[in-house]
């Protein structure tokens, strides 16, 4: 790769700045979602779909992307500027991520050409919003047991089943959909297949689905008999297993080349240390008692754990041991982290705990709990804790399968 | 304070993290770490003399005083490196010695001892006394005027390395504050250290009485400086302290997942299970967190406040990790862990060493809320 040229690295930052500076907007009148997984309202959707757009638009987005296909075809150090530019401003998320961060690259890596040309840059402008069709009703950590089936009818594929938890599915144009081709292979993971689907098409349904908090962010997704073009089909039939799990490995950070930006909002220690500020222990603000200290410390010693870990990775000497460690634990590290900040902070408000989103009386309007709820879509999506830890220690530490 | 630092790692700290491994993966293997258990002197003379003559001990020491003009931050690679292996000789003591001296001393003193501290010559401190505080501040031990001199009382604990040192500074309370003064052998006489039996079983520490002790005035390093030249050795200490454990952890982890990989129960390896997997992914997660909190801490060292704040924080990461490592390591190896024999022990101890010596996870996060959150 040819060196980046600083200068132009630090005007376009700088520029990156002013934009974000100029064109955050911090309060729409309605809350902004603070993961992908928790946009709820058509108000959420379309004000988040226009700011996707209005970033890539300035260039801010999948900066170091191929031009061909409506990226900046910058070095990706530019894309990190810009990324970073966003979360000194607080910026919005980003709305596409399954598109952007995980399918995005993966087609970059393997796709065909058609696919690149034909999918790429509706991910980056958000015109395309993707879903994510593994999980199953029946099959869920166990995703190599998908059930849905998928049976060649000439120049298509004929779908039956039902996929669920699917995270945007009532607002998804496309699937990337891991079926089974063959129920007699005799390995489960040989039968299945992986497709990029259109949602749009007779024969699917979605239905939301309630969440914990009251609130919608998923559906359930049915297919009855849904005939999906069979140029969907990645590679070839029985390579589905092997596909989902690369793309496992864009979702978890393990490999490179997302789009850019961010699609979940980082927690931060200081802002829990800012409530404990501002309430009351026997009359005398949280902060004063000791033991809520200690348990605040701990919170930032850890915050800061995870920060530095982050940064390691860019340290090759410093992983030299076990060099999948770090990008494996990272999802363990940083989503249970913020559900047990976010179940501190509730703590913290003392009475007021007892208050939920909606009361005027609510702390931060109920942020808190809000947020620890809201929390264990991270350490259920995307692969529970407990598979997290079963995958660093069978990949990063070598110890046998259960 | 809301800044935190950040990590950084210099091409320094590289090669002698490169180097170092290497040096101390081919002079420490652990059977010549248990042989030197019940060794009098607690390490090999002749890899000691190595490392003297490698320039490990110079790194930190500017090149007007001998040494290599760089700083902690690229000590910590070799530190790490000697955790891993468990190599045991007078490198951080005379370390710690040289930073007090740079630190705290006289520009005489200094010309006079740190070419010798450079060159390899072994040195040591002595700030810790009886009634187990961490607060150096306000030392019982005490020096009186005496002729020309003063006269000293007292008695310090846990003084590394003390019977081979050709230097030890001792903390002692001197006109109503505390002062540190130079002693050297032959000041104190037969019988005045006693070697002391400590729970980290390759270190060798001792005992010193000061009861009687005359130096002249000239020993004094100057008094106004010894408060803020104590609190940076013991900020040293535990940073360097943490460099070790979390090089001594990863060893301690990979001996442990060797175990469970290894030891068939019902049919399985142990290392199936998830009541055992599950916890070990758990303290490789906190292993990698205190590594990365030990680098940044060196790479912040020098900076004021944030340098505390990164070194005391990478303390109680490294210290809770190797503690919880360890634990969980005797107890998962059964009842072979145990044993004397079984490496856990060997670990367990060390954490509890570091803990004591220079604070536990408690006592940093106590000083990190004050630092923190005012
Ligand atoms: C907010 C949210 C968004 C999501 N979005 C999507 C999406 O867009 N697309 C999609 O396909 N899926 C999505 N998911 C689904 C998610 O991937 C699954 O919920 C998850 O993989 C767990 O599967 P399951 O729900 O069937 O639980 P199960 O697999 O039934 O697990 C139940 C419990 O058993 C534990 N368990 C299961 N197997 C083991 C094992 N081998 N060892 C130890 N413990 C085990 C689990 O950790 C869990 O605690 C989403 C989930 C959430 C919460």
């Amino acid at each position: 790769m040819s060196a980046v040229d600083q200068k132009e690295l630090a005007e376009f930052s700088a520029a990156a700045e002013a934009w974000f500076a100029e064109n955050t907007v911090k309060d729409p009148g309605f809350r902004l979602p603070l993961t992908f997984m928790e946009v709820g309202t058509d108000q959420q959707f379309e004000f988040l779909r226009d700011w996707q757009n209005k970033v890539w638009e300035a260039g801010y987005l999948g900066a170091a992307w191929p031009k061909a296909y409506g990226g900046g075809g910058l070095d990706p150090e530019f894309q990190k500027a810009a990324t970073a530019a966003m979360r000194k401003h607080d910026a919005p998320i980003m709305l596409n991520a399954i598109g952007l961060n995980w399918t995005g690259p993966m087609l970059l890596d393997i796709g065909t050409e058609e696919q690149k040309s034909q999918y790429l840059k509706g991910i980056l402008s958000a015109e395309d919003i993707w879903c994510q069709g593994f999980s199953e009703p029946e099959n869920g950590s166990d995703l190599g047991n998908a059930q849905t089936r998928a049976v060649r009818d000439g120049d298509e594929y004929v779908i039956t089943g039902s996929k669920i938890w699917t995270t945007q599915g009532n607002y998804a144009k496309y699937m990337i959909l891991l079926a089974r081709t063959n129920p007699d292979a005799p390995r489960k993971y040989d039968g299945l297949s992986f497709f990029l689907a259109p949602m749009r098409v007779p024969g699917v349904e979605t239905m939301p689905i309630r969440k914990l908090t009251g609130e919608y962010g998923f559906t359930q997704t049915f297919f009855d008999g849904a005939r999906i073009p069979a140029k969907g089909l990645m590679g070839q039939e029985g390579q589905g297993w092997t596909f989902a799990m690369q793309l496992l490995e864009y979702e978890r950070g393990v490999r490179g080349g997302q789009a850019g930006g961010y699609i979940i909002t980082e927690q931060n220690a200081f802002d829990v240390v800012d409530l404990a500020r501002r309430v009351k222990r026997g009359g005398r603000p949280a902060i004063e008692d000791p033991v809520l200290k200690d348990k605040l410390v701990d919170f930032i010693i850890e915050i800061q754990s995870n920060a530095l870990c982050r940064q390691r990775l860019a340290v090759p000497p410093l992983n030299q041991e076990k060099p999948f460690g770090i990008p494996l634990a990272s999802k363990l590290m940083t989503t249970e982290f913020a559900r047990r900040i976010n179940e501190f902070a509730v703590s913290l408000t003392g009475v007021d705990g007892g208050y939920y989103v909606g009361d005027p009386n609510a702390v931060d309007d109920g942020l808190w709990t809000r947020a620890y709820l809201n929390a264990f879509s991270a350490t259920i999506g995307g692969g529970t804790s407990q598979i997290q830890r079963n995958i660093v220690a069978e990949h990063a530490l070598g110890l046998p399968k259960g | 304070m809301e800044k935190l630092g950040e990590l950084g790692f210099s091409e320094e700290q590289g090669d002698l993290l490169e180097v170092a491994m290497n040096f101390c993966r081919g002079r420490s293997p652990i059977e010549t770490v248990r042989g030197l258990l019940t060794d009098e002197r607690g390490y090999d003379p002749a890899v000691w003399k190595e490392i003297g003559e490698m320039g490990w001990l110079s790194i930190a020491i500017p090149e007007s005083y001998g040494g290599v003009g760089l700083s902690l931050a690229e000590v910590v690679p070799v530190a790490e490196a000697m955790g891993r292996y468990l190599l045991n000789s007078p490198f951080v003591s005379t370390t710690l010695t040289a930073q007090a001296l740079l630190n705290g001393a006289t520009e005489d003193q200094k010309q006079a001892w740190l070419p010798r501290l450079a060159a390899g010559e072994a040195a040591t401190l002595a700030v810790l006394e009886a009634g187990g505080d961490w607060d150096l501040g306000a030392p019982a031990c005490q020096a009186a005027p005496a002729g020309d001199g003063v006269v000293l009382s007292g008695q310090k604990r846990f003084v590394a390395d003390a019977s081979d040192a050709a230097l030890i500074i001792v903390s002692v309370t001197h006109e109503g504050g505390p002062a540190l003064l130079l002693l050297e052998p032959g000041d104190w006489p037969e019988g005045a250290l006693r070697r002391e039996t400590v729970v980290d079983e390759t270190r060798r520490s001792y005992e010193l009485t000061l009861d009687g002790i005359t130096v002249p005035a000239a020993r004094l390093m100057p008094d106004g400086q010894a408060a803020a030249t104590l609190a940076h050795v013991q900020l040293c200490t535990n940073l360097l302290s943490a460099a070790d454990m979390a090089g001594a952890n990863l060893a301690l982890i990979d001996y442990t997942l060797d175990y469970l990989r290894t030891r068939t129960q019902f049919g399985k390896p142990i290392g199936a299970y998830q009541a055992l997997k599950h916890p070990m992914v758990d303290a490789y997660v906190l292993y990698e967190q205190a590594r990365s909190h030990v680098y940044s801490a060196a790479h912040c060292f020098d900076r004021q406040g944030e340098g505390e704040v990164a070194t005391r924080m990478a303390k109680v990461s490294a210290l809770e990790a190797y503690s919880r490592a360890g634990d969980r390591s005797i107890q998962f190896h059964g009842g072979f862990g145990f044993t004397y024999d079984c490496d856990a022990q060997l670990h367990r101890r060390r954490a509890i060493w570091h803990g004591a010596q220079s604070g536990d996870e408690a006592h940093h996060k106590r000083v990190l809320a004050e630092l923190l959150l005012g």
